[in-house]
């Protein structure tokens, strides 16, 4: 697999670097069936130049806040870095026939670009989208109530 | 050849038949990032997703060339709605 990021359980959307970073050379077979796993294997899976912590382009410093805005959970959301792998970049434009990064995937299914997403959001769209598809902070949380939002950094 | 904002959008006029066409680079003249405002009446009936298929089909080998692209595609009448002139 190649490196994947993950989100941390905070209110801020602070994702951590997982150890298995891999640098071996894939065949395209071989891209196609990781990209798939990890597309069904989380909910929301966004590539990008960068980590969510610290994105290398506007565009995917752009989608990466409007999904923290919006409410995604952080337990159903995993970034992976393209710039990290040359074949996954190469790889996750193949597969979509989507010429850009970012790519948002939803439940497995392309979702769009920067320009797509911040479109749903300026439509109101997105919000009622990602809600549907079930991915966002549940509302009312379990017996444990907060006095305050936990803004500290992950401990990660 | 690299892409100015005029030659590529003389290609979109062309490949999607647009009745409007505004190009920005973004680049500060090293012609890599452009924004571009298509309206066409090939949008018509598509959603968001599939009228940027269309615009990165026909635009494969020019958004290939560059380092950003991003887009907005509307019919001539969602042009018009939002106050629009062709």
């Amino acid at each position: 697999m190649f490196s994947r990021i993950l989100s941390s359980n905070t209110l801020r959307f602070s994702p951590r670097l997982s150890t298995n970073l891999i640098h071996s050379r894939y065949l395209s077979n071989e891209i196609k069936s990781a990209i798939e796993l990890a597309i069904k294997s989380t909910p929301v899976v966004l590539f990008m130049k960068g980590t969510p912590e610290f994105p290398q382009c506007g565009f995917s410093r752009a989608t990466i806040q409007i999904l923290g805005q919006q409410g995604v959970d952080p337990s159903k959301f995993a970034a992976y870095n393209v710039l990290e792998d040359q074949e996954l970049r190469d790889g996750i434009k193949e597969y979509s026939q989507w010429p850009t990064i970012p790519q948002l995937y939803i439940n497995g299914e392309f979702v769009g670009g920067c320009d797509i997403i911040t479109g749903m959001v300026k439509d109101g769209e997105l919000g009622d989208f990602l809600e549907k598809s079930d991915v966002l902070i549940p509302e009312e949380t379990s017996d444990e109530q907060p006095n305050s939002a936990n803004v500290k950094p992950s401990q990660r | 050849m690299s892409l100015t904002s005029d030659s590529l959008k003389n290609i979109i006029q062309e490949r999607l038949n647009a009745d409007l066409v505004q190009v920005e680079d973004m680049s500060g003249g090293c012609g890599q990032a452009f924004a571009v405002i298509i309206v066409s009446k090939l949008f018509q009936g598509k959603n968001k997703l599939a009228r940027h298929r269309l615009v990165n089909n026909e635009l494969k080998n020019e958004i290939a060339s560059i380092h950003a692209f991003t887009q907005k595609g509307f019919t001539p009448e969602e042009w018009q709605q939002q106050g629009g002139k062709i």
